[in-house]
């Protein structure tokens, strides 16, 4: 039943949504809400390995920006259509997670974190040196004028999003209830005792590391055609790290629930706070939210609502 | 062409920066290594004692190294602030591993935020006498800007290879790193050591900041190309030796320097990362590790 009760709200939101487009005539809505809704797909992925796995992945902005240049690349060598550069995205990102994964995996987790930091340094030096998606300047990419169904691009863009963060949101979910969400549950709570139960810990990991990746790849595929223009600096912003991070350490990170609610939060606070506020004000902001909920609410706001209805169960 | 003057120039401006490099890492060799409190956020506060030296030189002309050096009290009380948030927060419960790493992440991205706020995303460089100079030796040249900071960063990792040895509190901290519960039989607080160590690591970052804006120009977001760096110096070192640090930093420090000259200084950032994961996938224990 409560599966049923979960797909019928994710049909419901995707259907709605583009519905939506055609009712809401304010362009800004769109704008905001895309960007929100990219943060749900990268802090839902960042989740699967860094919450259900309990490995720490702080080179999300580059996963990110493997998926926004792979479209880039694509789009200029062959002009694919944009459901097919976000497949060629997600599979670029996620050989990268797996990459990275087989290499520092079989160490302490610590290791995989400080690679991943050196791994955004790296690709994004390989990225100014590589012209053909240019260099450090950066390149534009132009949007096509007419869509099927939507009245403009944005629109589009806004309800392929919502379509990706909904699939992003059940993949999570279907991971935490199979066999492999339980094999990496028991990874994160203690691997040595995994492994000598004969929970295949390294394949786990992999997969997960790989899936992880390959979501963060696919959030940032849509990105060239969102912004039109992309340069190394803004595609590798720490910001994309930071968010992925704290978005789900505020939110919680022991369910699919978690990344989400972290994100529309969050996510919707930045883009009140860019407007009415100065952003860099508001990257402090971030900052000191994720410093202020590891130290105060290890559990996040889920684990906030659960202590409360436990405690009024208990009454 | 390339020629030999052009390689020995290469490996000696390689031994230098390896020098400094050392002076980078050695803190991260006692938080990392030697109390395993993994602060990425490292690289942020030599950023920030750069910031320090450049604002105190460019408003009353004082020597940037100068001000590293008074800064280190300043920098070691809020390295035992910092361990004090740390261990009641994380340590104490065995949280440290996914919350402890967020923890450092958020503090270096504050860091990085609030030196963006209040000095820009601009290059900064200070101005001495000696940044500029440079010996000659036959075809060899010694910048100054460099030989300084090599020769600060040997004195300050001889002092701290001293401490360490010679002193009861020196001894304390490697003992902690070896056997918490031994070092608690013995009558000394195992958190009180680790705070005067965690200070002790972040003291560093004062004098290898002030050494990274005599070497060049600075801006606020540089700490991220020495993430790799000095972390790859750690572990390539064996994590908890000093000597195996200097050794290791003077390896990439060349190995940097020939790929610069090799293939442009833009690909310098890269060697870093394949030596960490070369060590990590070769050999985690490091160069000296059994």
């Amino acid at each position: 039943m409560r599966g049923l009760w979960f797909w019928a709200v994710a049909v419901l939101l995707v259907v709605g949504g583009t519905l939506g487009t055609r009712a809401l005539d304010n362009d800004f809505f769109f704008y905001a809400g895309y960007v929100v809704l990219q943060f749900v797909v990268l802090a839902t992925a960042w989740n699967i390995l860094g919450g259900f796995t309990g490995y720490v992945n702080f080179g999300s902005a580059a996963f990110f920006a493997v998926g926004a240049y792979t479209a880039i690349a694509l789009d200029k060598a062959l002009s694919l259509p944009l459901p097919a550069l976000i497949l060629a995205a997600g599979a670029a990102s996620g050989l990268i997670g797996l990459g990275t994964g087989y290499l520092t995996l079989r160490l302490r987790g610590i290791f995989f974190a400080i690679s991943t930091l050196a791994l955004a340094v790296v690709l994004e030096t390989l990225v100014i040196n590589w012209d053909y998606v240019g260099g450090a300047t950066g390149s534009y990419i132009i949007p096509p004028d007419e869509v099927f169904f939507f009245d403009n691009f944005v629109e589009a863009l806004f309800s392929l999003m919502l379509l990706l963060a909904v699939a992003a949101v059940a993949v999570a979910r279907w991971i935490t209830r199979s066999r492999i969400g339980r094999g990496l549950a028991a990874i994160r709570d203690d691997e040595l005792a995994a492994e000598c139960m004969g929970v295949p810990t390294l394949k786990l990991k992999l997969i997960s590391t790989t899936i992880s990746g390959a979501m963060m790849g696919i959030a940032g595929a849509p990105y060239p055609f969102y912004v039109t223009y992309v340069d190394p600096a803004s595609a590798f912003n720490l910001f994309y790290a930071v968010n992925a991070i704290a978005m789900p350490m505020i939110g919680g990170t022991t369910s699919w629930l978690g990344p989400v609610i972290g994100a529309l939060l969050l996510g919707s606070l930045q883009q009140w706070a860019t407007v009415s506020i100065s952003s860099e004000l508001n990257l402090l902001l971030v900052g000191v939210m994720l410093v202020a909920f590891v130290i105060l609410a290890p559990q996040g706001i889920v684990g906030l609502a659960r202590r409360f209805l436990d405690g009024r169960r208990r009454l | 062409m390339f020629t030999a003057d052009l390689l020995l120039n290469a490996v000696v401006a390689g031994v230098l920066l390896g020098g400094f490099y050392a002076a980078a890492a050695i803190g991260l060799t006692i938080a990392f290594g030697q109390l395993d409190v993994v602060n990425i956020a490292h690289p942020a506060f030599i950023v920030s004692g750069s910031f320090c030296a450049y604002f105190l030189n460019d408003a009353y002309g004082i020597d940037p190294i100068l001000v590293g050096v008074l800064l280190t009290p300043v920098y070691f009380a809020v390295g035992v602030a910092l361990y004090s948030v740390y261990y009641t927060s994380f340590e104490r419960h065995g949280e440290e591993s996914l919350r402890g790493l967020a923890f450092f992440f958020g503090i270096m991205f504050i860091v990085e935020v609030l030196l963006i706020m209040s000095f820009g995303v601009d290059y900064r460089l200070v101005d001495t006498a000696y940044i500029g100079e440079s010996i000659k030796l036959g075809f060899i040249g010694l910048p100054y800007r460099l030989l300084v900071p090599f020769a600060v960063s040997l004195a300050m990792a001889g002092a701290i290879y001293l401490f360490l040895s010679r002193t009861f509190t020196g001894r304390a901290i490697l003992a902690v790193s070896q056997d918490r519960l031994a070092l608690r039989l013995m009558g000394a607080d195992p958190v009180r050591v680790k705070q005067v160590a965690f200070g002790l690591a972040l003291a560093t970052t004062a004098v290898a900041g002030a050494l990274l804006i005599v070497i060049g120009p600075v801006e606020p977001s540089i700490g991220r190309l020495y993430i790799g760096r000095v972390f790859a110096i750690v572990v390539l070192g064996g994590m908890t030796s000093i000597s195996g640090t200097i050794v290791a930093a003077l390896i990439l420090g060349v190995v940097e320097s020939l790929v610069g000259t090799l293939y442009g200084p833009s690909w310098a950032p890269a060697v870093a990362f394949g030596f960490l994961l070369v060590t990590l996938a070769v050999r985690p224990a490091g160069l000296f590790g059994r």
